[in-house]
């Protein structure tokens, strides 16, 4: 808008430079994958070996189901304690809001390696725990429900009590009242909340590295292992991480940018009639 | 009274096994000297803390600190510009770059990390093209320098999205205004568009300087084993040393630290609207 044709062709040139630093380590890794030697750097001839290497290695198989398996669950089960401990918030006192809100600020503000570190404590503490897919999942789940709850609370301070009690005054039981008339208004920070303990179980390193035991692996502890030395196996198993979520924000973003764009033109045109 | 009080019972109890014992056992093992057999014998002691005021692990903090310092002053200065540059696009433009810049985070940080390496490492592609060019190879792997670059790669995406939000919500007339009242553009951005951004600053600094400072990751991978930083100080107690003990009281230092500037940024944060919300709240 407002700057001149020389301003405007400098901030393209820094906008490509940034695209060029953010992707050209990611398409490198992508090129290497079907790269048919074992080098990084040198391309030798298309192949699609790691590929098959990746489907034959049991470790990576076990790791990447691992890692689906516990952000599918660890999601599910922080959703539901994140979603009723913050509707049970938002009806008790203000000294409860308080202090539960300040000990969930906790995991959120210290760093990973110490959150990581106090679990492993705690697992390690428990003769009868053993470390592995259960203190992953468990770990995984108490890291997610702070976000949770953080999410959706905001949501909660905007809803009219009063249609909670309308609802009970005309009958329903307070299961019913729940699952009818809260629910359904803050269904969509219910569903923000869940994709961002989707995403932060699916990608976490640190904690899960620290509490595992037993030889379970998420995919991050893989490549972590892996990089050790060269292994063009990660650049196939990156590849379909990275294609995967591309893929799938793409769909997210691109297909309301298009329906809006509908939306956009009917209201015109509801305009101009 | 109200029935719904009760769903919160169950957290009280998931919160006190989950938060609050693994943090008393942090701060139990810090304050406690390391028992040399079986049964845990509870000596209380500063002992801890006091090896760590050694110089040798001080420079590590220090390090730490100033290695994450640089890259949050590198992700500011660049981050501005470009998240500037974005707001003067056209709407459809500023979400396709919007989508670009967040589309890598949203990779695992592992696999960004790792990406670097093919390229920055001895026999990598830069000195490959170095080489071609008839230009003497580089070490890069193993330096501050890639450190600090790589964390700027991980942690800029961060500083960009925080600016952008506020800037893309400033009011334009404001801008007009000052434009109409004479400033000109430098005085423009230094006396209205800077401090009206100065929240998203703000976040964006937090965001970027607190996982870099804390970084486990970035240093293992490519500072390579000997490389030390205060999250792979805490982690080699804790794996290789065994030495809990001193692990907690580092891990405890380094929190205080974390806790301590999140309060800093929190008073420099005073965004006018934002106290206004808070006002009504009460």
């Amino acid at each position: 808008m407002i700057g001149s044709g020389k301003q405007k062709w400098l901030g393209s040139l820094g906008l490509i430079f940034m695209m060029l630093f953010f992707y050209l380590p990611i398409i490198t890794l992508i090129f290497f994958s079907f790269n048919s030697s074992k080098s990084l750097s040198h391309f030798t001839g298309f192949s699609t070996q790691w590929y098959v290497a990746l489907l034959r290695d049991n470790n990576a198989l076990a790791a990447i189901r691992t890692t689906i398996v516990i952000a599918f669950i660890s999601t599910i089960i922080s959703t539901i304690v994140g979603t009723l401990t913050a509707i049970g918030l938002s009806k008790s006192s203000p000294v409860l809001k308080r202090v539960v809100s300040s000990i969930n600020q906790l995991p959120i503000l210290n760093p990973d390696i110490v959150t990581a570190v106090s679990l492993m404590i705690l697992f390690s503490s428990i003769p009868m725990i053993q470390k592995g897919f259960g203190t992953m999942l468990l770990a995984h789940i108490a890291f997610s429900i702070p976000y949770v709850i953080l999410t959706i609370m905001p949501k909660l301070r905007q809803l009219d009590a009063n249609l909670t009690d309308a609802a009970m005054d005309l009958g329903a039981t307070p299961l019913q009242a729940l699952l009818r008339v809260i629910l359904p208004q803050i269904a969509p920070a219910i569903i923000s909340a869940s994709l961002i303990a989707f995403t932060m179980s699916f990608d976490d390193f640190v904690i899960s590295y620290f509490v595992t035991g037993n030889g379970v692996s998420n995919i991050s502890i893989l490549v972590y292992t892996m990089s050790k030395r060269t292994n063009p196996t990660i650049n196939a198993l990156s590849t379909l991480i990275v294609g995967g979520i591309t893929v799938l924000l793409v769909i997210v973003n691109i297909v309301p940018l298009i329906k809006g764009n509908k939306e956009n033109k009917k209201e015109k045109r509801m305009i101009q009639s | 009274m109200n029935v719904y009080r009760r769903l919160v019972y169950p957290y009280l109890v998931w919160m006190g096994i989950f938060i609050v014992i693994p943090m008393l056992l942090i701060v139990l093992y810090a304050f406690t000297a390391k028992s040399s057999n079986q049964v845990v014998s509870l000596r209380f002691t500063l002992e801890n803390f006091q090896r760590f005021m050694d110089p040798v692990f001080l420079s590590i903090l220090v390090k730490s600190l100033r290695l994450a310092l640089v890259t949050t002053l590198l992700c500011l200065l660049i981050g501005y510009p470009l998240a500037y540059g974005i707001t003067r696009r056209s709407e459809k433009a500023q979400a396709i770059l919007i989508l670009l810049v967040t589309l890598p985070m949203w990779i695992n940080m592992l696999v960004r990390t790792y990406a670097w390496i093919s390229l920055i490492s001895d026999k990598g592609i830069i000195n490959n093209l170095m080489s071609y060019f008839g230009l003497p190879a580089i070490q890069m792997m193993y330096t501050d320098g890639a450190v600090i670059m790589v964390m700027v790669y991980n942690f800029l995406p961060f500083m960009i999205i925080a600016i952008y939000t506020v800037l893309s919500k400033l009011d334009q007339s404001l801008v007009q205004a000052s434009y109409d009242l004479g400033a000109n553009r430098f005085q423009t951005f230094l006396r209205v568009i800077f401090p009206l951004s100065l929240s998203g600053v703000i976040s964006g600094i937090t965001m970027v300087f607190l996982p870099a400072v804390s970084t486990f990751v970035i240093p293992q991978l490519i500072g390579g084993g000997n490389y030390s930083m205060i999250g792979t100080f805490i982690e080699k107690q804790f794996i290789n040393m065994g030495d809990w003990n001193f692990g907690s009281a580092i891990s405890i230092v380094i929190a205080v630290i974390i806790m301590l500037s999140m309060q800093i940024a929190n008073y420099f944060d005073k965004d006018p609207e934002d106290m206004q919300l808070k006002g009504r709240n009460l």
